[in-house]
């Protein structure tokens, strides 16, 4: 199971990962997008984080619907759009639940990734944030089906995200900004998918370290 | 880094409370959510027409912001879409019973801002049709790419609207005509230098002493090609080239259908120019490089135009669509048909455009 509590610590935690992160998301948007994909998520998330206490008292489903809003309404650029739209589908999968088993977490994780690709209208090897986020869900999603635990699938999503987040790199980007410069994208990690990683690696890790504490 | 700001987190708000206070007879400024709107909107029964797109382009789009162009502008970050609750809170202050026509520039942020916004909007039983400029011919193919950017034509399509809609052309003739506007106009640009966002501090591409980078779009994203320096007449050159030779672009967008309630996949084609067709020709500077040298720009790309044939009616020469620092500049040319000149004459007054009044 995870709990309101282990979502709300995910949200502090991606929150904090890209504000550790913002100059790298920046510099990566600088060398193919237009350098503002870290200021951005940052504004966004910090906004996010600052009201996660108010959030506290609401079920997992309008908590993510809020931090959509937030979103929506403060980054701006394409990544608000998108991320808006990830956390906005998340929600409805998983309406007045407490705690989420592991289908409600299929479930979400499937919502978000189906949001995202309807907004954006990408595909796999566009060079975007879904060659991150769709391998991370369907391996989630494939270990979860074999019977095994929350935190295998989401440590083996995360691996799944990192190595999809490289793979971007030798790609041509057919989407966004970065489509315009051709073969010149390539040699370049794709900022999107990036902070997707970042965001299935904070929930990787909140949910390892809530094990190893009740150990 | 050197500019003349405070800190850059309040470079978009301390510009806007600037304009405010020096127009105070022609546009207002909301903040959370932020807009800037014509002091008189809503105007009863006109169509409202309301753009936006991120902030370092100035004067687009607030300097527009006025009789017989906006009635409301949604500034983003520096060169960050607006978000779809400014675009909808816009819409809600300046519609005065006939509908609004948001005009959107074909970038991947912008394009799904307004989608949400115009979503938004219908749901909210707000009469609201969008229409995307997608310009920008240095982009050949809208298959492997996010399509043409959307450039020079944005402020020819919000003018001609602006003045249709203060002669009382009702909604979905103002949405035919920006759509016209559209496929009818083609821009290139150049970058001398690269520009640098007050937020990030460093120019946002390194670009050599001698190099040049050919088929940029406005927000200091790198071009198609990086060449050396060449004369003005030489670049002249290249930039009306590929305009002139640019061939019949086709590509698929989407527009909001009233009969179905949502957004449908439109298929649109430029048409082709022919010999003798009558141009407006803007040379825009990119926000770094003087007059002077547009003029020296514009002189060449009359003699080139004549020589093709094409004959120019209207021009348009100076730094309205910039990249904040950026050095360069584009050339767009609009084909011109006899309403589109009379709403091109048609008064304006705004803080950046006033004729005709």
């Amino acid at each position: 199971m995870v709990t309101k509590e282990q979502i709300l610590q995910w949200l502090q935690q991606f929150a904090s990962a890209i504000a550790q992160n913002k100059e790298y998301l920046t510099q990566l948007d600088a060398a193919i997008g237009d350098a503002d994909h870290g200021i951005n998520m940052d504004r966004g998330f910090q906004k996010v984080a600052n009201q996660l206490s108010n959030f506290a008292a609401q079920d997992i489903s309008s908590i993510l619907k809020s931090v959509s809003m937030t979103l929506i309404s403060s980054v701006g650029g394409a990544s608000g759009p998108l991320y808006g739209s990830f956390f906005l589908r998340a929600s409805t999968a998983v309406i007045g639940k407490q705690e989420l088993s592991n289908e409600d977490m299929v479930s979400l994780l499937q919502a978000g990734l189906d949001g995202v690709l309807q907004r954006g209208k990408a595909q796999l090897s566009d060079k975007t944030m879904i060659d991150a986020l769709s391998p991370a869900v369907t391996t989630f999603t494939q270990i979860i089906r074999e019977g095994k635990t929350t935190t295998e699938a989401i440590q083996q999503a995360t691996v799944a995200a990192e190595q999809g987040m490289k793979a971007t790199i030798p790609m041509v980007a057919k989407k966004g900004r970065a489509s315009y410069l051709g073969d010149r994208s390539i040699n370049r990690q794709d900022p999107g998918a990036t902070s997707v990683y970042l965001m299935i690696q904070s929930l990787s890790e909140v949910l390892v370290e809530s094990l190893v504490t009740s150990d | 880094m050197k500019k003349l700001i405070n800190r850059p987190e309040d470079f978009v708000r301390e510009s806007l409370i600037g304009m405010a206070k020096a127009h105070p007879d022609l546009l207002k400024v909301q903040f959370e959510p932020t807009f800037v709107y014509r002091a008189v909107a809503p105007v009863p029964g006109k169509v409202a027409i309301v753009s936006g797109g991120g902030s370092g382009h100035e004067p687009m789009h607030a300097g527009f912001v006025g009789l017989g162009m906006l009635d409301a502008a949604c500034p983003g970050e520096v060169f960050t879409s607006p978000t779809p609750d400014q675009m909808l809170a816009a819409a809600k202050q300046v519609d005065g019973g006939g509908g609004i026509l948001y005009i959107v520039k074909n970038y991947s942020g912008d394009v799904m801002n307004f989608e949400m916004a115009t979503e938004l909007a219908h749901a909210e039983d707000l009469r609201v049709l969008s229409i995307l400029i997608d310009d920008d011919v240095a982009v050949k193919d809208s298959l492997y790419t996010q399509g043409r950017r959307g450039v020079g034509t944005t402020i020819l399509a919000e003018k001609i609207c602006g003045a249709a809609a203060e002669q009382g052309y009702d909604l979905q003739q103002i949405a035919d005509l920006c759509r016209r506007v559209n496929l009818h106009g083609r821009s290139m640009g150049v970058a001398l230098t690269s520009c640098t966002v007050p937020a990030k501090g460093t120019p946002t591409f390194e670009l050599g002493a001698n190099e040049i980078e050919m088929g940029i779009g406005i927000h200091g994203e790198p071009g198609c090609e990086r060449m050396s320096i060449k004369s003005a007449d030489e670049i002249t050159e290249i930039l009306a080239t590929s305009i002139f030779e640019d061939v019949a672009y086709s590509r698929t967008v989407r527009e909001w259908d009233e009969n179905k309630g949502g957004f449908v996949d439109v298929q649109l084609t430029d048409p082709e120019w022919e010999k003798g067709d009558r141009l407006l020709a803007f040379v825009n500077g990119m926000g770094g490089t003087p007059l002077a040298e547009l003029y020296i720009i514009y002189r060449k790309l009359a003699e080139l135009c004549e020589q093709q044939g094409w004959q120019i009616v209207r021009n348009l020469i100076g730094s309205h669509i910039t990249s904040l620092d950026m050095q360069g500049c584009s050339i767009t040319l609009l084909k011109l048909d006899d309403e589109m000149i009379r709403l091109w004459d048609a008064p304006v007054k705004t803080a950046s455009w006033r004729w005709g009044i």
